[in-house]
């Protein structure tokens, strides 16, 4: 697989596929919709909530995902 | 006008609750039913076209063995306490695991003359199942790898996000947002919140 080294299958972390990550998708989908829905009842509020919370979420996970990348460099 | 407790309103949209219990009933007997009782369409459609289809898309990913009741030394299936939150759907688990257990001898193997019902349709593995041996969960972890474990966490989820719709279908909204206060009926017509204000900034009420 050609890209970056920390992006190659073999070194990936915990040698997982990439592909593995499309498993997220339909969760971060569903559960921003719920999350946003059980708060809200106006359907634009809904959409602006949920929006917030995948956004929130993917952030938060971004920024692990790259404390644990350095984690593996350093060491 | 009297107050009615059942009736609150939220984003400036007056909510009839109904029968609050029986509306969490349904919630969880089948997700979106109760707001769908409770004539809330939109939300109703959208949480049961969410929770079920993450709960199916889980089901198919684990090949259809991620959901089973069983309570034995060696495979205590707590994420089924999970995914029953979904209701209906998880109930055929309980009736394989009442017969599987019929048909487990004392001391806690499968009889030979065991045959789960409906072509094995969530049931539980045939025991006895012992951590780092061969048996039947191990083969159904071989064959469908990571499958089977994100299916367990997608039905899961699935099963605890229902339980937000629960909430909701008995209560209403969980947080009172920002960008709308709930009111009691009797103050509806002094004025609303900020219908079109953003979500609050930082994490989300969860």
């Amino acid at each position: 697989m050609s890209g970056p080294k920390w992006l190659n299958e073999e070194s990936f972390m915990l040698s997982i596929s990439p592909t593995y990550l499309l498993y997220y998708v339909p969760l971060i989908i569903t559960i921003s919709l719920v999350f946003g829905a059980t708060r809200h009842e106006d359907t634009s509020l809904i959409l602006k909530h949920s929006a917030h919370t995948a956004r929130w979420i993917t952030g938060f996970m971004g920024i692990i995902f790259a404390i644990l990348v350095v984690v593996e460099w350093l060491i | 006008m009297p107050h009615d407790p059942n009736v609150i309103e939220v984003d400036e949209i007056r909510v009839d609750l109904r029968h609050r219990p029986l509306a969490a009933f349904l919630a969880w007997l089948l997700p979106g039913a109760g707001h769908l009782y409770q004539r809330r369409y939109a939300k109703g459609s959208l949480f049961m076209v969410c929770i079920l289809s993450t709960w199916m898309l889980g089901f198919a990913l684990g090949g259809g063995h991620v959901v089973y009741a069983s309570w034995q030394p060696g495979d205590k299936r707590w994420h089924y306490l999970l995914q029953a939150g979904v209701g209906a759907a998880a109930l055929p688990a309980l009736v394989q695991s009442n017969r599987m257990q019929k048909f487990t001898d004392q001391r806690g193997a499968t009889s030979p003359g065991y045959q789960p019902l409906w072509g094995g349709f969530m049931a539980p593995p045939h025991r006895p199942v012992i951590e780092d041996r061969t048996d039947e969960v191990s083969a159904w972890f071989a064959i469908h790898g990571a499958g089977y474990e994100m299916g367990t966490w997608y039905t899961m989820i699935a099963g605890l996000l229902n339980i937000l719709v629960i909430y909701d279908a008995y209560a209403g909204p969980l947080a009172v947002p920002i960008s709308g206060k709930r009111k009691d009926p009797e103050d509806a017509d002094k004025g609303g919140g900020d219908k079109d204000s953003e979500p609050p900034d930082g994490p989300p009420d969860q």
